[in-house]
């Protein structure tokens, strides 16, 4: 009887596993305020990044920067394979990368070992 | 806490439990107490884990997983379990939680410092950049920052001092090292009007230049620039793993649910013998083997040629290289030195010269500059000449101390005013791929000149070592048929197409591209079109006249052979990343069944702590095969050199 209770639990787990990390959900979207200086916008890197898409006015300089909270070394490193940039993120502090606009489209950053992922969209 | 005092507190508090575990056969117990063994366990779990299971939570909530993921769970699991079994006094496994953090933070501090090491190679880089510079400005002598030396300054440099940035020679002359940058080994002689690098060593003269490239437009700016996309591009075979990773994590704890289901459910194990088959499961797997494989090597890889003075472009390159067949070369320039000199002189050489050199003293043709640089070396002295008059397409005619001379080409004379003599040595040279001048005095051709823009020394080796490597290759060239065939005769090119316009040479690549991949090798500012057509495009230059962004490989000095050293390279780093790729694979397909225990029956199984230690060290040996590619021998296939 427990066995087939824990049958049950065990299979049930696995539906949600499956769920939870191959269903569809909501990405947090963030859209950059645009100054006359300059747009930017701060990301925090706990567990993935948030946000994970970022829109950006094509043509104006932009920054992102990252807070790395999260003390995983999967982390430690922000990769953006489109602009040769592989910049260190210590724990605890703010590194700026600067994004080049002038080229409307997408780029994609990972971390390091390129399991997490982000997206910035110049439109 | 840094990962590594967090490896020596999970190692301390572990010591005293691994050594029960050694001393059990012998029966000696160093901790009988379940209580302690929680104790230290649970100040592990706490300072050495609490990142992991942190990390892990964070990324959960957001629907991702990673390495730490599987940590967390592994171990949470084998702790939380091994409570319940303390207080129902059952058998505990404390120490699979604690080895395994163990092995896992020892896996990543190893793995740290050799990430850094595959990356150290853009810092060495900008590492050479002088630190300051002596500007002469307003007749002052000043010692400025680099960055505040202006294009168009004129620096000083005094013997052993370092070449701030780009420019050309005004003053002095010395030897410069290049090695740095170029990854010539001999230094080079420099005078007055040569360019010189910013960030290579004056050798003992003085030197005064103009500053013509500074900050981000100097050759080492920009070749760090192109390194740094390098090292961060994708490979193509990379698409592979990308896809792996993103299910790999949530797929692995579904199998160790999976095997705790089989082993508790089907197979009647007991509820810790399931669990631990699941936690090793968990344990063992490790993604960041696969998706540290290719950028560690294209790392370590595009870093070292950078360091040869060869820049790769990108993954995509490196890949596309080991697909090449055919490797194509623009003549002029690349095979040539690309400037005609006067090979041989026929008649009485002073005397021809001097005529010759007289009557094209003042004019621009590349041939004519042969010729004035002869007599220089010759030290002739040059005649002033009157009645000049140019025939179009034939030569030049003038009159030289009251004699009428004329120096051109066949088409300028008519039969009779050449010897027989002559006549045969001039299709002899022209068989030989030389351009012949003729030189006549009062309607009689007195002698010959040849010219030719002569094969560069290495242009024979660097031939042979790509047919070592089983390439064909061929010779692009808008000469003709017999000039271009001669010279392909000298240096051994396979096929040669010749009388191809400029415009044309794309076209000339396309066709080859019939019968497989193409390198096209030229120098960059001419080819352009040719050098994007081709599959890889190898753009060569010498000192600061590269044009960088023109081709998938950038060959900074101008030496051939450098073509089969970037293939070389190409080959081995692409090769180390099929390898890291294969062994990451079969780890992880190996690993994972026998942490399953499906080979329990004939008694292999792993327990979680070995398979800690083996997850630890999976990662580790792939970082280690890149970094070990910064050793490995490039060599020609050929060793004759």
């Amino acid at each position: 009887m427990i066995k087939i209770m824990v049958l049950v639990i065990g299979v049930a787990l696995i539906g949600f596993i499956a769920w939870w990390f191959f269903g569809k959900h909501e990405v947090a979207t963030e859209v950059a305020d645009v100054s006359e200086q300059g747009q930017s916008v701060d990301i925090t890197v706990q567990g993935g990044y948030s946000p994970e898409v970022v829109e950006l006015k094509a043509g104006v300089p932009a920054t992102l920067n990252f807070t790395r909270t999260d003390p995983s070394t999967c982390l430690d490193r922000v990769v953006f394979s489109d602009f040769g940039v592989n910049q260190e993120l210590p724990i605890n502090e703010t590194e700026s990368v600067t994004i080049d606009t002038s080229q409307p489209g997408e780029y994609q950053w990972a971390c390091g070992m390129d399991m997490f992922h982000g997206k910035v969209v110049v439109k | 806490m840094s990962v590594t005092k967090r490896f020596w507190v999970a190692l301390i508090l572990s010591i005293p439990m691994l050594l029960n575990m050694v001393l059990m056969p012998f029966h000696v117990m160093v901790l009988s107490n379940e209580w302690l063994q929680f104790g230290l366990t649970t100040v592990i779990m706490v300072v050495a884990a609490g990142p992991f299971i942190q990390s892990a939570w964070a990324s959960f909530l957001k629907h991702h997983s990673n390495m730490d993921t599987l940590v967390a769970i592994g171990t949470v699991t084998a702790y939380v379990y091994s409570i319940y079994a303390m207080l129902t006094d059952q058998a505990i496994f404390f120490e699979s939680a604690a080895f395994v953090i163990t092995f896992v933070l020892l896996g990543q501090v190893l793995e740290e410092r050799m990430r850094n090491n595959a990356s150290s190679a853009v810092e060495k880089l900008v590492d050479l950049q002088a630190k300051d510079a002596e500007v002469v400005r307003d007749g002052q002598v000043l010692r400025v920052p680099l960055e505040d030396v202006r294009a168009g300054d004129l620096v000083r440099v005094k013997p052993g001092e370092k070449i701030a940035v780009d420019g050309t020679i005004t003053d002095g002359g010395s030897t410069v090292d290049e090695s740095m940058v170029t990854g010539e080994s001999m230094p080079v002689t420099k005078k007055v009007g040569d360019k010189v690098i910013g960030a290579t060593i004056n050798g003992n003269g003085t030197l005064t230049f103009q500053a013509d490239k500074v900050g981000a437009d100097t050759l080492l700016a920009q070749i760090v620039e192109m390194v740094k996309k390098a090292q961060t591009s994708h490979a193509p075979i990379q698409k592979l793993t990308d896809k792996v990773s993103n299910i790999f994590v949530p797929v692995v704890a579904i199998l160790a649910i999976v095997t705790f289901l089989v082993w508790y459910v089907f197979l009647d194990a007991s509820v810790a013998n399931s669990l631990i088959f699941a936690v090793s499961v968990v344990v063992i797997a490790c993604p960041c083997a696969l998706g540290l494989a290719t950028p560690t090597a294209l790392m370590v890889g595009t870093g070292r040629a950078a360091k040869m003075g060869i820049l790769i472009k990108n993954g995509e390159v490196l890949e596309l290289v080991n697909e090449v067949k055919t490797v194509v070369f623009d003549k002029t320039g690349t095979i040539t030195i690309g400037k005609p000199v006067v090979t041989d002189i026929v008649g009485d050489e002073n005397h021809v010269l001097q005529i010759a050199a007289s009557l094209e003293a003042a004019s621009e043709h590349p041939l004519a500059t042969a010729i004035t640089q002869r007599s220089r070396e010759n030290q002739v002295t040059v005649s002033a000449v009157d009645h000049f008059q140019a025939v179009k397409g034939k030569g030049v005619t003038a009159t030289v101390a009251g004699e009428s001379a004329f120096v051109g080409n066949a088409k300028l004379i008519s039969n009779n005013q050449m010897t027989d003599e002559l006549r045969q040595r001039m299709t002899q040279l022209q068989r030989e791929a030389k351009t012949v001048v003729v030189v006549g005095l009062n309607e009689q051709v007195i002698g010959l000149i040849a010219i030719q823009d002569a094969p560069k020394a290495t242009s024979k080796v660097a031939i042979e070592a790509l047919h070592a490597r089983g390439l064909k290759t061929v010779m692009l060239t808008g000469d003709n048929e017999q000039v271009a065939q001669a010279v392909a005769n000298q240096v051994g090119i396979d096929q040669v197409v010749a009388d191809v316009l400029p415009g044309d040479k794309a076209d000339a690549v396309k066709q080859l591209q019939a019968s497989g991949k193409v390198a096209f090798v030229g120098d960059g500012i001419n080819d352009a079109p040719a050098l994007t057509q081709a599959d890889v495009g190898i753009a060569m230059g010498s000192g600061t006249d590269i044009a960088i962004e023109s081709g998938g490989i950038v060959l900074v000095k101008n030496d051939l052979r450098d073509v089969d050293r970037a293939l070389a390279l190409s080959q081995k780093t692409f090769s180390r990343i099929k390898l890291n790729l294969f062994w990451a694979f079969v780890y992880n397909v190996l690993g994972i069944p026998v942490a399953a225990g499906l080979f329990y029956a004939v008694g292999l199984s792993l327990s979680p702590e070995l398979a800690g230690l083996a997850m630890a060290f999976s990662s580790l040996s792939v970082v280690t095969s890149s970094v070990l590619l910064n050793k490995t021998k490039i060599s020609p296939k050929n060793q004759f050199a």
